[in-house]
């Protein structure tokens, strides 16, 4: 597999297996939250204009 | 030409023009960001070779320098996008520099954790209080001190207004991180990248590497666009094409 002997290798990426695949999960997290962010705004841009809507119908 | 500039730069700052223009970039940014991300990080976790001094930690960097490169061209685009907003009234750039924010802050943060976790490894610890380190900190701290002014003000406008005066301010920051390594005495090595020499990378480590900073590049303008499109509608929502705009929104729910 690539540069690696076996599937157990490249989980163990020699002994730094903790150090790269936990700088990776950050790596993660925050391509998550760049992603969600921005979607949870557009619901709450949206349920606010819902309100505003409603108030004024009344 | 200077006319036809004048009414180029016109017709672009505004936010609606702006706005309906904008629609299918991010859609195009974003898939080509993952498209190169996803090749990038898969060819250097698996197939790019180990490095002979660090061993497999080094596979850190694909992640490490394109966050650290970017964390520093958003706050330049910051710093750009507020004097823009200051000199010419734009509203636009002042949309587009608030919403750089967030991700900017996201990529400082994640140049120093995993240059934290890397740190472990090579130098035996996990921060330093040397030049390289520190500044970066700082440049952490003055995107959360940007966002702050913003949510501090009563009106939006002196939001604007306070947080580009301090991004300019804090443009003295850059020059202190790029050239920190070789000012002062630090843990951290001197640049990888320099225009002036070949890299001294192989190319089946350099490639990939390379990748990481173009696709990272085009992943931040596909979520500063994103968020402007939000911020816009936000701003104008007084105005009738923006309540036609969340109508059709709610609508499509």
């Amino acid at each position: 597999m690539g540069a690696f002997d076996s599937f157990s290798a490249f989980l163990a990426m020699g002994d730094h297996g903790v150090y790269v695949w936990s700088a990776y999960a950050v790596g993660a997290a925050v391509i998550a939250f760049n992603v969600i962010a921005p979607r949870v705004h557009r619901q709450r841009l949206i349920s606010d204009h819902k309100r505003r809507v409603r108030r004024e119908q009344r | 030409m200077w006319q036809a500039f004048v009414r180029w730069f016109h017709k672009w700052s505004s936010p609606k023009w702006f706005y309906t223009m904008s629609q299918p970039w991010s859609f195009w940014l974003g898939w080509a960001a993952t498209l190169i991300i996803v090749s990038a990080l898969v060819w250097g976790l698996m197939f790019a070779p180990v490095e002979r001094l660090q061993g497999n930690s080094y596979r850190i960097i694909f992640i490490h320098v394109p966050s650290a490169f970017l964390s520093q061209a958003i706050y330049a685009a910051i710093a750009v996008l507020g004097l823009v907003g200051l000199v010419w009234k734009m509203k636009l750039a002042f949309f587009v520099a608030k919403q750089c924010i967030p991700v900017g802050a996201s990529m400082a943060f994640l140049a120093l954790v995993t240059g934290a976790i890397w740190g472990k490894p090579t130098w035996g610890t996990w921060w330093e209080w040397d030049a390289r380190l520190t500044s970066m900190l700082v440049l952490l701290l003055l995107y959360f001190g940007l966002w702050a002014l913003h949510n501090a003000m009563e009106r939006p406008e002196s939001g604007d207004r306070a947080a580009a005066i301090l991004a300019l301010v804090g443009v003295v920051n850059l020059p202190i991180i790029k050239f920190s390594v070789e000012w002062w005495n630090t843990l951290h090595q001197p640049a990888t990248l320099k225009f002036t020499e070949a890299p001294p990378m192989h190319p089946s480590m350099l490639i990939p590497f390379l990748m990481a900073i173009v696709g990272f590049y085009l992943a931040s303008m596909a979520w500063v666009l994103m968020r402007t499109r939000l911020e816009i509608l936000q701003r104008e929502r007084k105005s009738r094409w923006v309540e036609d705009e969340l109508n059709r929104f709610a609508e499509g729910q």
